[in-house]
Protein backbone atom coordinates (compact mmCIF):
# COMPACT_ATOMS: atom_id res chain seq x y z
CA UNK A 1 0.00 0.00 0.00
CA UNK A 2 1.49 3.31 -0.92
CA UNK A 3 1.52 6.10 1.58
CA UNK A 4 0.45 9.50 0.45
CA UNK A 5 3.27 11.77 1.53
CA UNK A 6 2.49 14.95 3.41
CA UNK A 7 2.34 18.00 1.25
CA UNK A 8 1.28 16.09 -1.86
CA UNK A 9 -0.52 18.28 -4.30
CA UNK A 10 -4.07 16.93 -4.21
CA UNK A 11 -5.01 19.35 -6.95
CA UNK A 12 -2.61 17.69 -9.34
CA UNK A 13 -5.37 17.04 -11.87
CA UNK A 14 -6.32 20.71 -11.91
CA UNK A 15 -4.33 22.92 -14.25
CA UNK A 16 -5.37 26.41 -13.32
CA UNK A 17 -3.59 29.35 -14.84
CA UNK A 18 -2.92 32.53 -12.95
CA UNK A 19 -5.06 35.48 -14.01
CA UNK A 20 -2.52 38.15 -14.92
CA UNK A 21 -3.05 41.88 -15.29
CA UNK A 22 -2.17 44.23 -18.10
CA UNK A 23 -1.30 47.91 -18.23
CA UNK A 24 -4.49 49.97 -18.62
CA UNK A 25 -4.51 52.56 -21.39
CA UNK A 26 -4.29 56.20 -20.48
CA UNK A 27 -7.66 57.92 -21.14
CA UNK A 28 -5.81 60.82 -22.89
CA UNK A 29 -2.59 61.55 -24.81
CA UNK A 30 0.69 61.81 -22.93
CA UNK A 31 0.90 65.53 -23.65
CA UNK A 32 -2.72 66.28 -22.78
CA UNK A 33 -2.03 67.36 -19.19
CA UNK A 34 0.56 69.99 -20.11
CA UNK A 35 1.68 72.41 -18.83
CA UNK A 36 0.71 71.05 -15.40
CA UNK A 37 2.40 67.68 -15.98
CA UNK A 38 4.80 67.24 -18.90
CA UNK A 39 4.28 64.66 -21.62
CA UNK A 40 7.73 63.24 -20.88
CA UNK A 41 6.75 62.51 -17.29
CA UNK A 42 3.39 61.03 -18.29
CA UNK A 43 5.05 58.74 -20.84
CA UNK A 44 7.74 57.47 -18.44
CA UNK A 45 5.31 57.24 -15.56
CA UNK A 46 2.87 55.12 -17.58
CA UNK A 47 5.14 53.09 -19.89
CA UNK A 48 8.01 52.48 -17.45
CA UNK A 49 6.89 52.82 -13.84
CA UNK A 50 3.31 51.56 -14.05
CA UNK A 51 4.30 48.86 -16.55
CA UNK A 52 7.02 47.67 -14.14
CA UNK A 53 4.49 47.32 -11.32
CA UNK A 54 2.21 45.27 -13.61
CA UNK A 55 5.06 43.07 -14.86
CA UNK A 56 6.46 42.41 -11.40
CA UNK A 57 3.02 41.82 -9.90
CA UNK A 58 2.29 39.19 -12.55
CA UNK A 59 5.67 37.57 -11.87
CA UNK A 60 4.95 37.52 -8.14
CA UNK A 61 1.54 35.93 -8.75
CA UNK A 62 3.12 33.12 -10.78
CA UNK A 63 5.64 32.54 -7.99
CA UNK A 64 2.83 32.62 -5.41
CA UNK A 65 0.82 30.09 -7.38
CA UNK A 66 3.84 27.80 -7.49
CA UNK A 67 4.54 28.27 -3.76
CA UNK A 68 0.92 27.51 -2.87
CA UNK A 69 0.83 24.35 -4.94
CA UNK A 70 4.05 23.17 -3.27
CA UNK A 71 2.58 24.06 0.16
CA UNK A 72 5.66 26.18 0.76
CA UNK A 73 4.42 28.53 3.49
CA UNK A 74 7.77 30.20 3.85
CA UNK A 75 7.86 31.15 0.17
CA UNK A 76 4.24 32.33 0.31
CA UNK A 77 4.94 34.69 3.20
CA UNK A 78 8.16 35.92 1.64
CA UNK A 79 6.25 37.02 -1.47
CA UNK A 80 3.83 39.23 0.45
CA UNK A 81 5.91 42.40 0.39
CA UNK A 82 6.52 42.29 -3.37
CA UNK A 83 2.82 41.56 -3.97
CA UNK A 84 1.79 44.50 -1.80
CA UNK A 85 4.32 46.81 -3.42
CA UNK A 86 3.70 45.94 -7.05
CA UNK A 87 -0.03 45.22 -6.70
CA UNK A 88 -0.43 48.46 -4.79
CA UNK A 89 1.54 50.30 -7.45
CA UNK A 90 -0.82 49.01 -10.13
CA UNK A 91 -3.96 49.82 -8.10
CA UNK A 92 -2.81 53.31 -7.18
CA UNK A 93 -1.68 54.33 -10.64
CA UNK A 94 -4.84 52.96 -12.27
CA UNK A 95 -6.84 55.32 -10.04
CA UNK A 96 -4.41 58.20 -10.62
CA UNK A 97 -4.77 58.20 -14.43
CA UNK A 98 -8.55 58.41 -13.98
CA UNK A 99 -8.48 61.16 -11.40
CA UNK A 100 -6.55 63.44 -13.79
CA UNK A 101 -8.04 64.91 -16.95
CA UNK A 102 -7.08 67.39 -19.67
CA UNK A 103 -8.42 70.91 -19.17
CA UNK A 104 -10.72 70.59 -22.17
CA UNK A 105 -12.25 67.44 -20.66
CA UNK A 106 -13.09 68.93 -17.28
CA UNK A 107 -9.65 68.82 -15.67
CA UNK A 108 -9.45 71.50 -13.02
CA UNK A 109 -13.21 72.14 -12.89
CA UNK A 110 -14.29 72.30 -9.23
CA UNK A 111 -16.54 69.62 -7.74
CA UNK A 112 -20.32 70.02 -7.86
CA UNK A 113 -23.33 68.45 -6.18
CA UNK A 114 -23.21 66.21 -3.15
CA UNK A 115 -19.40 65.93 -3.01
CA UNK A 116 -19.07 69.71 -3.09
CA UNK A 117 -21.56 69.99 -0.23
CA UNK A 118 -19.71 67.39 1.79
CA UNK A 119 -16.42 69.22 1.26
CA UNK A 120 -17.90 72.54 2.38
CA UNK A 121 -19.56 70.96 5.39
CA UNK A 122 -16.47 69.09 6.56
CA UNK A 123 -13.61 71.38 5.54
CA UNK A 124 -15.26 74.80 5.19
CA UNK A 125 -14.26 75.27 1.56
CA UNK A 126 -12.53 73.62 -1.38
CA UNK A 127 -9.49 75.88 -0.84
CA UNK A 128 -9.04 74.63 2.71
CA UNK A 129 -9.24 71.02 1.53
CA UNK A 130 -6.68 71.59 -1.24
CA UNK A 131 -4.35 73.33 1.24
CA UNK A 132 -4.61 70.37 3.60
CA UNK A 133 -3.90 67.83 0.86
CA UNK A 134 -0.93 69.87 -0.38
CA UNK A 135 0.60 70.32 3.06
CA UNK A 136 0.28 66.60 3.81
CA UNK A 137 1.82 65.83 0.43
CA UNK A 138 4.68 68.27 0.94
CA UNK A 139 5.41 66.91 4.43
CA UNK A 140 5.38 63.25 3.44
CA UNK A 141 8.79 61.70 4.12
CA UNK A 142 10.20 59.49 1.41
CA UNK A 143 7.93 57.99 -1.25
CA UNK A 144 4.15 57.73 -1.04
CA UNK A 145 0.73 59.11 -1.90
CA UNK A 146 -1.71 61.60 -0.45
CA UNK A 147 -5.41 60.76 -0.78
CA UNK A 148 -8.84 62.28 -0.50
CA UNK A 149 -10.79 59.28 0.73
CA UNK A 150 -14.33 58.46 1.77
CA UNK A 151 -14.92 56.41 4.88
CA UNK A 152 -17.98 54.57 3.61
CA UNK A 153 -18.92 53.32 7.04
CA UNK A 154 -19.21 56.75 8.59
CA UNK A 155 -19.84 58.63 5.34
CA UNK A 156 -17.00 61.02 6.13
CA UNK A 157 -14.31 62.46 3.89
CA UNK A 158 -10.74 62.40 5.05
CA UNK A 159 -7.22 63.25 3.91
CA UNK A 160 -4.77 60.43 4.43
CA UNK A 161 -1.26 59.52 3.29
CA UNK A 162 0.20 56.13 2.48
CA UNK A 163 3.85 55.12 2.22
CA UNK A 164 5.49 53.63 -0.86
CA UNK A 165 2.73 51.92 -2.89
CA UNK A 166 0.44 51.00 0.00
CA UNK A 167 -3.17 51.32 -1.19
CA UNK A 168 -5.57 53.42 0.92
CA UNK A 169 -7.26 50.32 2.32
CA UNK A 170 -4.11 49.68 4.35
CA UNK A 171 -5.18 52.68 6.43
CA UNK A 172 -8.73 51.39 6.94
CA UNK A 173 -10.82 48.73 5.25
CA UNK A 174 -13.80 51.10 4.88
CA UNK A 175 -11.77 53.70 2.97
CA UNK A 176 -12.58 54.37 -0.69
CA UNK A 177 -10.14 56.52 -2.69
CA UNK A 178 -11.69 59.54 -4.42
CA UNK A 179 -8.52 61.33 -5.52
CA UNK A 180 -4.87 60.32 -5.25
CA UNK A 181 -1.76 62.46 -5.66
CA UNK A 182 1.44 60.57 -6.39
CA UNK A 183 4.27 62.25 -4.46
CA UNK A 184 7.02 59.83 -5.46
CA UNK A 185 9.80 61.91 -6.99
CA UNK A 186 9.35 60.20 -10.37
CA UNK A 187 5.91 61.87 -10.56
CA UNK A 188 7.40 65.36 -10.82
CA UNK A 189 11.20 65.48 -10.73
CA UNK A 190 11.96 65.94 -14.43
CA UNK A 191 9.71 69.00 -14.55
CA UNK A 192 9.70 70.49 -11.07
CA UNK A 193 13.02 69.16 -9.73
CA UNK A 194 12.99 69.36 -5.93
CA UNK A 195 10.22 71.96 -5.82
CA UNK A 196 7.46 69.56 -4.80
CA UNK A 197 5.13 72.41 -3.67
CA UNK A 198 4.97 73.76 -7.27
CA UNK A 199 3.93 70.31 -8.53
CA UNK A 200 1.25 70.15 -5.83
CA UNK A 201 0.01 73.63 -6.71
CA UNK A 202 -0.26 72.87 -10.44
CA UNK A 203 -1.73 69.39 -10.36
CA UNK A 204 -5.10 70.85 -9.31
CA UNK A 205 -5.37 72.42 -12.79
CA UNK A 206 -5.82 68.91 -14.19
CA UNK A 207 -7.65 67.28 -11.30
CA UNK A 208 -10.68 65.30 -12.43
CA UNK A 209 -13.31 66.11 -9.83
CA UNK A 210 -15.96 64.45 -12.06
CA UNK A 211 -14.33 61.10 -11.37
CA UNK A 212 -14.21 61.79 -7.61
CA UNK A 213 -17.87 62.85 -7.66
CA UNK A 214 -18.92 59.69 -9.51
CA UNK A 215 -17.17 57.45 -7.00
CA UNK A 216 -18.55 59.44 -4.06
CA UNK A 217 -22.14 59.38 -5.31
CA UNK A 218 -21.95 55.66 -6.03
CA UNK A 219 -20.87 54.92 -2.44
CA UNK A 220 -23.28 57.34 -0.83
CA UNK A 221 -26.53 56.18 -2.35
CA UNK B 1 32.06 58.94 -4.58
CA UNK B 2 34.87 60.61 -6.53
CA UNK B 3 35.50 61.71 -10.12
CA UNK B 4 37.23 58.84 -11.92
CA UNK B 5 36.11 56.41 -9.23
CA UNK B 6 35.07 52.82 -9.69
CA UNK B 7 37.73 50.24 -10.51
CA UNK B 8 38.49 48.03 -7.51
CA UNK B 9 39.46 48.27 -3.87
CA UNK B 10 43.03 47.32 -3.02
CA UNK B 11 45.19 45.96 -0.21
CA UNK B 12 43.55 45.40 3.20
CA UNK B 13 40.06 46.47 2.13
CA UNK B 14 40.11 44.10 -0.84
CA UNK B 15 41.32 41.31 1.45
CA UNK B 16 38.49 41.96 3.90
CA UNK B 17 35.93 41.98 1.03
CA UNK B 18 37.34 38.68 -0.26
CA UNK B 19 37.19 37.24 3.25
CA UNK B 20 33.57 38.26 3.85
CA UNK B 21 32.09 37.85 0.35
CA UNK B 22 34.34 35.29 -1.30
CA UNK B 23 35.42 37.63 -4.08
CA UNK B 24 35.05 41.24 -5.23
CA UNK B 25 32.78 40.04 -8.05
CA UNK B 26 30.48 38.33 -5.59
CA UNK B 27 30.36 41.44 -3.39
CA UNK B 28 29.50 43.58 -6.44
CA UNK B 29 26.69 41.19 -7.44
CA UNK B 30 25.25 41.20 -3.91
CA UNK B 31 25.40 45.00 -3.74
CA UNK B 32 23.60 45.35 -7.08
CA UNK B 33 21.03 42.78 -5.98
CA UNK B 34 20.36 44.79 -2.82
CA UNK B 35 19.75 47.88 -4.97
CA UNK B 36 17.41 46.10 -7.36
CA UNK B 37 15.34 44.59 -4.53
CA UNK B 38 14.87 47.86 -2.64
CA UNK B 39 11.47 49.56 -2.71
CA UNK B 40 10.79 53.27 -2.39
CA UNK B 41 13.23 55.81 -1.01
CA UNK B 42 16.26 54.65 0.90
CA UNK B 43 19.95 53.77 0.87
CA UNK B 44 22.15 50.72 0.41
CA UNK B 45 25.30 50.50 2.53
CA UNK B 46 28.46 48.50 2.84
CA UNK B 47 29.09 48.48 6.59
CA UNK B 48 31.61 47.01 8.98
CA UNK B 49 29.84 45.09 11.73
CA UNK B 50 31.85 45.88 14.82
CA UNK B 51 30.87 42.97 17.05
CA UNK B 52 31.06 40.38 14.29
CA UNK B 53 34.20 41.94 12.74
CA UNK B 54 32.94 41.50 9.19
CA UNK B 55 31.62 43.51 6.28
CA UNK B 56 27.94 43.34 5.34
CA UNK B 57 25.49 44.93 2.90
CA UNK B 58 22.47 46.56 4.56
CA UNK B 59 19.46 48.52 3.30
CA UNK B 60 17.79 51.42 5.08
CA UNK B 61 14.60 53.33 4.32
CA UNK B 62 14.15 57.08 3.87
CA UNK B 63 16.92 58.89 5.76
CA UNK B 64 17.94 56.21 8.22
CA UNK B 65 21.72 55.85 8.72
CA UNK B 66 23.12 52.61 10.17
CA UNK B 67 25.03 54.69 12.74
CA UNK B 68 21.79 55.14 14.65
CA UNK B 69 21.51 51.40 15.15
CA UNK B 70 23.51 51.67 18.30
CA UNK B 71 23.18 48.39 20.10
CA UNK B 72 25.36 45.36 20.69
CA UNK B 73 23.93 43.42 17.81
CA UNK B 74 23.87 46.16 15.23
CA UNK B 75 26.88 48.36 15.83
CA UNK B 76 27.81 49.38 12.30
CA UNK B 77 30.46 51.59 10.71
CA UNK B 78 29.48 52.79 7.21
CA UNK B 79 32.10 52.08 4.54
CA UNK B 80 30.25 53.06 1.37
CA UNK B 81 26.70 54.23 0.71
CA UNK B 82 24.43 54.61 -2.30
CA UNK B 83 21.46 57.00 -2.31
CA UNK B 84 18.40 55.32 -3.83
CA UNK B 85 16.02 58.26 -3.55
CA UNK B 86 14.78 58.99 -7.07
CA UNK B 87 16.19 62.52 -6.90
CA UNK B 88 19.69 61.00 -6.81
CA UNK B 89 19.43 59.47 -10.29
CA UNK B 90 16.23 60.41 -12.09
CA UNK B 91 17.57 63.24 -14.24
CA UNK B 92 20.42 61.03 -15.53
CA UNK B 93 18.86 57.59 -15.57
CA UNK B 94 15.07 58.10 -15.29
CA UNK B 95 13.55 54.89 -13.93
CA UNK B 96 16.61 52.74 -14.69
CA UNK B 97 18.05 51.95 -11.23
CA UNK B 98 20.11 49.14 -12.74
CA UNK B 99 22.01 51.60 -14.98
CA UNK B 100 22.52 53.94 -12.01
CA UNK B 101 24.08 51.33 -9.73
CA UNK B 102 26.26 50.05 -12.59
CA UNK B 103 27.55 53.60 -13.23
CA UNK B 104 28.18 53.96 -9.50
CA UNK B 105 30.13 50.70 -9.23
CA UNK B 106 32.09 51.21 -12.46
CA UNK B 107 32.84 54.93 -12.39
CA UNK B 108 31.93 56.68 -9.15
CA UNK B 109 32.51 54.68 -5.98
CA UNK B 110 35.49 56.04 -4.07
CA UNK B 111 37.51 53.09 -2.77
CA UNK B 112 39.96 55.68 -1.39
CA UNK B 113 37.25 57.07 0.89
CA UNK B 114 36.14 53.54 1.78
CA UNK B 115 39.71 52.58 2.70
CA UNK B 116 40.03 55.66 4.90
CA UNK B 117 36.76 54.76 6.65
CA UNK B 118 37.71 51.17 7.34
CA UNK B 119 41.12 52.34 8.60
CA UNK B 120 39.35 54.73 11.03
CA UNK B 121 36.92 51.98 12.03
CA UNK B 122 39.89 49.85 13.09
CA UNK B 123 40.30 52.21 16.04
CA UNK B 124 37.23 50.39 17.41
CA UNK B 125 37.60 46.97 15.87
CA UNK B 126 40.60 44.72 15.66
CA UNK B 127 40.20 43.00 12.32
CA UNK B 128 43.46 41.07 12.52
CA UNK B 129 43.47 37.47 13.71
CA UNK B 130 44.10 37.32 17.47
CA UNK B 131 47.69 36.25 17.96
CA UNK B 132 47.00 33.74 20.69
CA UNK B 133 49.36 30.82 20.54
CA UNK B 134 47.69 27.42 20.44
CA UNK B 135 48.72 25.47 23.55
Amino acid sequence: MSKISRGANFNSGNSRSVQTLSLPDLPYDYGALEPAISGEIMRLHHQKHHQAYVTNYNKALEQLDSAISKADASAVVKLQSTIKFNGGGHINHSIFWKNLAPVNEGGGDPPKGSLSNAIEKQFGSLEVLVQKINSEGAALQGSGWVWLALDKEFKRLLVETTANQDPIVTKGSALVPLLGVDVWEHAYYLQYKNVKPDYLKNIWKVMNWNYATQVYEKECI
Amino acid sequence: MQPGGGDMPTLGLLQQIEKDFGSYTNFKEKFIEAVLTSFGSGWVWLVLKREKKCLAIVKTTNAVNPLIWNDIVRNFSPIISLDLWEHAYYLDHKNDRGAYVKTFMDHLVSWDAATARIARAQAFVNLGEPKIPVA
